[in-house]
């Protein structure tokens, strides 16, 4: 076990201009599940690979624990990629599955015996154990996967987009395993993903990259509830977050006819306009015909709940907005409705930086 | 949604495959084969247009992926399967959505290893094999190509002139870059490792192979054998500015190992007294080139080092080191390479490639004369070649039935 440190850690391809990741700063704690997310081309997987000894550092260090491992080979880092290889051996015993790569690795056999089945009561495996992966339903052949390098006893486990080709159903399944497994064997891993849902449910930490810079790092509830910028604002959260470009009125921002009260302090260091961002559960309807208007375009019913997906109209322009509503009574479409974000919860940017005002 | 087919070149008949049934139920009668190997995905090999194509099953980013990474990859030059196609959109009967399906042509007389290793050729071929994946390993590494999951079931071979030529079949986990850096290098090493043991111990498991085989030796020599190519084809040399000829001797080198220099580093130090060479370009495939240029055959590198050294003797037998290499060229092929694989019945020739069989005629005359104790004549070697060995032999031009099977881990519902 051990602690991940990435200290201004730079990656620049040859004949890049600009570094694929810039200055990365990242302390991850010891059995911490830390998740790196972002757009393609935002430097996470590059990230992930400086960390492995895959891609060389241009500048800055990486440490695991207290040792710099910024200039070692990917084998000396004792890291362990998960999921690159799914294939399993016909006509071995999920033990040997498990547990072949130790033998090549000269582990004495007694030991391998032992951890292998530590990992198979892990991963509830144990009855199986001398059967051959034809015998296993699909799940439980994905965990003799899982159980190839949790038997290696890493420091650190590493994993690359592993979801990305499973389907749909699989993928929550395993996503699920995956969360648990790692809080049960407490080992600490890096997870890159392109996809905030995977991000939000499995990371004890969620990292957002963007262009090779690190946008915020939090736990999930933090990063939804107080995006750094607007970025993260747009990025985290399903359906996004609304932002608009609104005026600045005395005691707030101006919505539609009304002025909606943000503190004081917030709006001290804003200039004439600024990007108000609020979340779909946080807009409530306002039956007196006052705040931002919406035209509705689809209602999309989820039983206790339905989405509107509308536009408001901002200086000729047509901007989406998506409101969570009471499923018994959605308006209906075509229609004209307002909403009014609820006290206490809208977000605010600066409008040519995307920093975050106020607290 | 509707089929989306996306190809190279277009083979209607394509369409008429059962696109919407999942690939693990289409009927047997299409099939060429009962394919398997150990593969992630599910594969399935049909015959299209007189052709056999493999078809994989997986979702259609990914196989739109691979289909562009390997089309890279033959424009590179590297010895990689041809990617026909991708086929998306797919739905069943009753509208549920199937993965998207990749195909790719399946290689000629090329066997998959488990073919190789369990038909108890010599004792050392796993060892060939190997050498042959070093080979490929390096030459992609050269291109800055990241493999990412270097196995023997992810290659296919070819016979060459005794050895074996290896080709990538799958592409699946690849990067194209730059460069690598050497971690990267390393890592695919890792992984060609620990996956060639865990094949050979599962086909021990299996009983497929001898005890006698140590998968864990035989895997550990995919580094060694890779390290001293990658040194050297890559390293630099130094040496005195008299010692000149060194220049070329080290291009010749390189020759000898199938590889032909495309750009050379050449410094000196600033006294003038020291040259520096590194050879920046190299590009596999020397003999090969030669062979295809002077009488249009183009076969594997190792086979036609072995035609051209039968040229050579033919050249010397003949007297004619004074004439155009040619025209020299042209008489043999006509006069011994043609008559030669032409007196192969046409019934055996599914059996191996041309080339191959000539090499092996080479390797039987060689075995007649000593027999004997005088020289055989070609024309006499080739018929007792066909008469006494080559009957004996499978069939090879389209071997992709192997008696095991696929596990993916990619669960079904159950």
């Amino acid at each position: 076990m051990a602690t991940v440190t990435y200290d201004q850690a730079t990656r620049v391809y040859p004949g890049a201009e600009t570094p694929a990741v810039d200055a990365l700063d990242i302390a991850i704690e010891d059995g911490e599940f830390l998740v790196l997310v972002g757009p393609s081309g935002c430097g996470k997987s590059t990230s992930l690979r400086m960390l492995a000894g895959l891609e060389e550092v241009n500048g800055g260090r990486i440490l695991i624990g207290d040792r710099d491992v910024t200039d070692l080979s990917p084998k000396d880092r004792d890291v362990a990629m998960v999921f690159q290889n799914y294939a399993l051996y016909p006509h071995m015993s999920v033990a040997d599955n498990m547990g072949f790569a130790l033998k090549i690795a000269g582990t004495p056999k007694a030991e391998i015996r032992s951890r292998v089945l530590e990992a198979a009561k892990i991963l509830d495996l144990e009855p199986f154990l001398e059967r051959k992966p034809k015998a296993l339903s699909g799940g439980q052949r994905q965990r003799v996967a899982m159980g190839r390098a949790i038997v290696r006893s890493p420091q650190v486990f590493l994993m690359d987009e592993p979801l990305s080709n499973l389907d749909a159903k699989l993928r929550v399944q395993t996503r699920t395993q995956i969360a648990s497994l790692q809080r049960r064997l407490g080992v600490t891993t890096v997870y890159v993903t392109h996809d905030q849902t995977e991000a939000m449910t499995m990371g004890d930490r969620v990292a957002v990259l963007k262009d090779g810079i690190l946008q915020q790092c939090d736990t999930p509830r933090r990063m939804y509830d107080h995006p750094d910028n607007v970025f993260v604002a747009g990025f985290i959260g399903s359906p996004a977050m609304n932002l608009l470009d609104v005026p600045v009125a005395d005691g707030g921002v101006k919505l539609g006819s009304v002025v909606h009260p943000v503190e004081r302090g917030a709006l001290s260091g804003a200039g004439q306009r600024v990007t108000l961002g609020v979340r779909p559960e946080d807009l409530a309807l306002n039956t007196d015909g006052q705040g931002i208007p919406v035209e509705v375009d689809v209602v999309e019913e989820l039983g206790a709940d339905a989405y509107v997906y509308g536009h408001t109209t901002v200086d000729d322009d047509q901007l989406q907005m998506i409101a969570r509503v009471d499923g018994r009574t959605p308006p209906e479409k075509g229609s004209t409705v307002y909403f009014t974000p609820k006290e206490g919860h809208v977000h605010l940017f600066d409008p040519e930086s995307g920093a975050r005002l106020g607290d | 949604m509707a089929l989306e087919l996306t190809a190279a070149r277009p083979y209607p008949a394509l369409l008429d495959l059962p696109w919407s049934t999942p690939l693990e139920e289409w009927p047997e009668e299409i099939l060429a084969a009962l394919p398997r190997g150990i593969s992630r995905h599910v594969v399935r090999f049909v015959r299209v247009e007189g052709r056999v194509m493999a078809v994989k099953e997986i979702k259609a980013d990914i196989a739109r992926r691979e289909y562009g990474m390997l089309r890279m990859l033959r424009r590179l030059g590297q010895p990689a399967v041809e990617p026909v196609g991708v086929v998306a959109g797919r739905t069943t009967m009753a509208g549920e959505p199937l993965d998207a399906c990749l195909l790719t042509r399946h290689l000629q007389f090329s066997l998959p290893y488990r073919a190789m290793l369990s038909q108890t050729l010599k004792p050392d071929t796993a060892q060939r094999l190997i050498d042959a994946l070093a080979v490929l390993l390096v030459r992609l590494h050269l291109s800055g190509f990241w493999w990412g999951d270097v196995s023997l079931s992810n290659t296919l071979f070819k016979r060459n002139a005794g050895e074996f030529a290896a080709y990538l079949v799958d592409a699946e986990t690849g990067e194209l870059h730059d460069r690598l850096s050497t971690g990267q290098r390393e890592h695919d090493l890792d992984i060609a490792r620990v996956n060639i043991a865990g094949e050979l111990m599962d086909l021990q498991a299996g009983g497929l192979i001898g005890e006698e085989v140590e998968p864990i030796e035989v895997s550990e020599q995919i580094m060694t054998r890779y390290r001293t190519l990658w040194e050297e084809l890559t390293k630099t040399e130094r040496f005195e500015t008299g010692d000149r000829w060194r220049v070329d001797e080290r291009i010749r080198r390189l020759n000898d190992l199938g590889f032909d220099v495309g750009e050379l580093d050449i410094t000196t130090d600033i006294g003038g007294t020291e040259i520096q060479i590194q050879p920046k370009v190299v590009d596999a495939g020397h003999h090969r080139r030669r062979l295809l240029r002077l009488t249009g055959l183009d076969v594997e590198d190792n086979q036609a080092r072995r035609l051209l050294n039968d040229l050579d003797a033919y050249r010397a037998a003949t007297d004619r080191q004074n004439d155009d290499e040619e025209l020299v060229a042209y008489d043999w092929l006509t006069k011994i390479y043609e008559p030669v694989t032409r007196t192969v019945p046409a019934s055996m020739r599914a059996k191996l490639e041309p080339a191959e069989i000539f090499h092996e005629v080479l390797e039987h005359r060689w075995y007649l004369s000593e027999k004997q104790g005088h020289d055989v004549a070609i024309e006499d070697a080739i018929v007792d070649y066909v008469d006494t060995v080559l009957p004996t032999k499978p069939d090879e031009k389209a071997v992709v039935g192997v008696d095991t099977e696929s596990i993916p881990v990619r669960a079904r519902t159950d």
